[in-house]
């Protein structure tokens, strides 16, 4: 359990770490908080020739409200966030769902963007991203350019990132919308067996679900009556085709996504 | 910019609990493996190595930390605190430690260093917690001996005790 050796690159500067990526691109890694990549390396499920450690750039981060965007840079800690006084006003989905992010312990080094760019499909951030419709800010040599949460993510720990790129920030749109975040794991700050979350929405409610699909998954629900609504979360359950694995079994894992789901559209439009 | 090349050692040199402390690491090298055999600080105990169990918790910069999830190398210019750092002068425990003895919080204390940072931390911040509020706190540490109702206990007596209420038994340490 010691990772595989790498050469260690202490950025100073943000050029620094965009030449670094144009030059070695998939063999070099970013690393912030480390609460995601450093377990990685450890088990040597990642073995880069390059760690770039980009948390000695005060540029980063920064939490910051641009129009009707919190931007979060790439250097801010989910203890940061947490803590920041505006959270519960602009983002409250946010601040009902970093307490389920990881623990104490992991919270005050891992980054925001660092588990949004991990996307682990149970993780609480990329979940809350989804629902909200953030956008991932995308930087390299040649080009900046920004993804919404729907293009972001591509499968298991797998997002649409180029290797030469740096995610310098992810926003989420400023939202006081009624919200609600649930979550079933084995032990609190645990990964979720599934974790849902609902937002209000001019038609009806956007429910977004983690732990199920390989990736959060978010789907748009009108106003519908209680037997409609049940059946229609029936059919969303089953299209996130769900799986079997040591925590749970995939009917309990839709039977969650049911129960959940309903408790929390009612909560959202009551 | 500094670039640490893999398979060669570089000084890294941070405070450990307030003293300057220096040694060699490769770039690879965890905090964990540092503190034990280049500085031989034994008191952070290495457990599952990927960030789940809690045992290698240490404080950087005044932030808990797993020094399982961190490299030797990150710390450099930091300030680290670690278990050997929570007790007043040598053969004298801290109110923590005292309660966690007391209330027999521990039993092979493979664990129990990582608790203490976590604890020592959080009453510091929290100086009136409720049970909840330090369970919720145990909850990025496993125990697989003791059992976390000691360990809730002593944690609510030593926060008693700050406090400058009086503990309900006196301490034997």
């Amino acid at each position: 359990m010691k990772p595989a050796a790498f050469d260690y690159v202490r950025a100073e500067h943000l050029d620094e770490v965009l030449d670094g990526l144009a030059r070695e691109g998939g063999d070099a890694r970013v690393i912030a908080g480390g609460q995601s990549l450093m377990p990685m390396l450890n088990m040597r499920l990642a073995r880069p020739k390059t760690l770039i450690d980009i948390m000695r750039l005060p540029e980063l981060a920064r939490i910051e409200r641009k129009g009707g965007n919190i931007v979060v840079g790439a250097g801010v800690r989910q203890a940061a966030l947490l803590a920041w006084p505006e959270l519960g006003k602009v983002l409250p989905l946010a601040a009902q769902a970093l307490p389920w992010t990881g623990h104490v312990q992991t919270r005050s080094r891992g980054t925001v963007c660092g588990s949004i760019a991990h996307a682990d499909p149970s993780a609480e951030l990329p979940l809350v991203f989804c629902a909200l419709g953030g956008e991932v800010h995308l930087r390299s040599r040649k080009r900046q350019r920004r993804v919404p949460a729907s293009d972001f993510f591509a499968g298991m720990m797998v997002t649409t990132r180029a290797d030469d790129e740096l995610i310098e920030a992810v926003s989420f749109p400023a939202s006081r919308h009624a919200c609600a975040f649930r979550e079933v794991a084995r032990r609190h700050g645990d990964f979720a067996i599934v974790a849902c979350a609902a937002v209000a929405t001019d038609k009806g409610v956007r429910l977004a679900v983690g732990g199920v699909a390989d990736m959060p998954v978010a789907r748009e629900f009108p106003r519908l009556e209680s037997s409609a609504l049940e059946d229609a979360l029936n059919v969303f359950a089953y299209e996130l085709d769900a799986r079997d694995d040591v925590h749970a079994s995939a009917r309990y894992r839709r039977d969650l996504v049911r129960m959940i789901g309903a408790d929390l559209v009612r909560e959202v439009l009551s | 910019m500094s670039r640490l090349p893999a398979g060669h050692r570089h000084n890294v040199q941070f405070t450990l609990n307030g003293k300057p402390c220096s040694g060699e690491a490769e770039p690879r090298m965890l905090l964990t493996d540092f503190l034990r055999h280049q500085i031989g600080a034994t008191g952070t105990h290495v457990g599952c190595e990927h960030g789940v169990c809690g045992a290698c918790t240490v404080e950087i910069d005044g932030k808990l930390a797993r020094a399982c999830l961190t490299l030797a190398v990150q710390t450099d210019g930091c300030a680290v605190r670690t278990v050997e750092g929570l007790a007043p002068a040598a053969n004298r425990l801290g109110i923590l430690q005292a309660a966690f003895k007391r209330n027999h919080a521990l039993q092979c204390g493979f664990c129990t260093a990582g608790i203490l940072m976590s604890l020592d931390h959080f009453l510091r911040e929290n100086p009136e917690p409720n049970e909840q509020e330090v369970r919720d706190l145990l909850t990025g540490h496993l125990c697989r001996c003791t059992g976390y109702a000691p360990i809730v206990r002593a944690a609510m007596e030593a926060a008693a005790e700050i406090a400058g209420k009086p503990a309900k038994e006196k301490s034997d340490a």
